[in-house]
């Protein structure tokens, strides 16, 4: 990896501010489904700005909940509708961050997710990679992280009870972003 | 604004009906009540049909197009919705992805002639209601023992019961407002 002469703030953080290349990102979910099996979706249009400055770190991100992406068209329809996402009146989801911390290549984010209206606070950890010299001359810094949050706490509360006892989709979900930042 | 009212039971005495008029004479000055009467004429759901589903189809889904909010009034059938209804919300339902149910304010209310006041299908058609797309009111009417629950005018005899619909059709209207304001 090429070294860059990005200055290194006190928390470990490469200084300056970072915006989202959307095409080399992704944002998704992961979910239990009939208590056996793990469902994936995505986001296909989101947001996601890191400032860095010599004391202080903020990860900002926006989610436009009607670019949901699963393999079933009628299921994407009903996750958009009122019982799940409710596009219509909340066209966004977003995410603040109140701490950032690296470890190494260890990356501790706290947050507020909001969901519906609903803001909760947010444990998520990963990965930093960078900064890095990349192709023509562009800076960047590559960020992954994972957070578990239990959707009925952001007013998701939509499920069916299986006939043996159980319910076919998990109150706990995975988040997951991968981002790749560009050094403005 | 228009509010159209779709009672679940096809005949013209039943109890839903009742219950449906009831609450159409509840709505504000302003609101006008529609009440849609032909599910009888609207033929069963056949994905074959759906190219041409057919005039009744399609008054159904203009209708529900042409509403700002609906109240559904229920009976129960053995612990669930009438077959017609249910296939009337099959035919509005579709296709999934741009049906007029989506986003749509709707209500959901019940009679029944037993104790419990179509607790069951009330909540299985907001259940299905929910699948379709709507914007489903999460609030039940449960109106028991129907043949004896209306005096002589037709209106709810019972004081908390004309409260909660009060209520409920309040909440409905401001789900209007909320996205009319949007």
């Amino acid at each position: 990896m090429s070294v860059t002469d990005v200055e290194i703030s006190t928390a470990g953080l490469p200084v300056g501010t970072w915006r989202l290349d959307p095409t080399h990102s992704s944002a998704s979910f992961a979910v239990k489904h009939m208590g056996v099996a793990t469902f994936r979706g995505r986001f296909e249009k989101f947001d996601a700005t890191l400032t860095v400055e010599d004391e202080s770190a903020e990860l900002v991100g926006t989610v436009d909940t009607s670019s949901i992406v699963v393999k079933d068209q009628n299921l994407q329809a009903h996750l958009g509708a009122p019982d799940f996402f409710d596009t219509e009146r909340y066209p966004e989801l977003t995410f603040r961050s109140t701490s950032l911390r690296r470890e190494g290549d260890e990356l501790i984010v706290d947050g507020e997710l909001t969901v519906k209206g609903n803001t909760r606070p947010v444990e998520s950890r990963g990965e930093i990679a960078g900064p890095a010299v990349t192709l023509g001359d562009v800076t960047k810094l590559g960020i992954t992280l994972e957070a578990i949050v239990d959707r009925t706490e952001f007013g998701l509360n939509w499920n069916a009870p299986l006939p043996k006892g159980g319910f076919a989709v998990a109150n706990d979900v995975k988040l997951v972003v991968e981002l790749e930042l560009i050094h403005a | 604004m228009i509010v159209l009212g779709v009672a679940g039971s096809l005949r013209q005495a039943s109890y839903s009906r009742k219950l449906l008029r009831a609450a159409g004479r509840m709505l504000p000055p302003g609101v006008d009540f529609v009440e849609y009467d032909a599910l009888k004429q609207i033929p069963p759901f056949d994905e074959d049909d759906e190219p041409e589903p057919g005039d009744a189809v399609e008054k159904w889904r203009d209708a529900l197009a042409g509403a700002d909010a609906i109240v559904f009034a229920t009976p129960e059938y053995n612990a669930s919705i009438p077959g017609a209804l249910k296939n009337a919300i099959d035919w509005a339902s579709r296709p999934f992805d741009d049906t007029v149910l989506r986003n749509k304010p709707v209500a959901v209310i019940g009679a029944s002639t037993g104790m419990f006041g179509a607790v069951w299908s009330q909540a299985e058609l907001r259940k299905v209601l929910g699948a379709a797309g709507a914007r489903v009111i999460d609030r039940e009417l449960l109106v028991a023992a129907a043949h004896e629950a209306f005096d002589e005018a037709d209106e709810l005899e019972d004081h908390d019961l004309r409260l909660e619909l009060d209520g409920i059709l309040v909440e409905l209207l401001d789900n209007v407002r909320r996205r009319v304001a949007a």
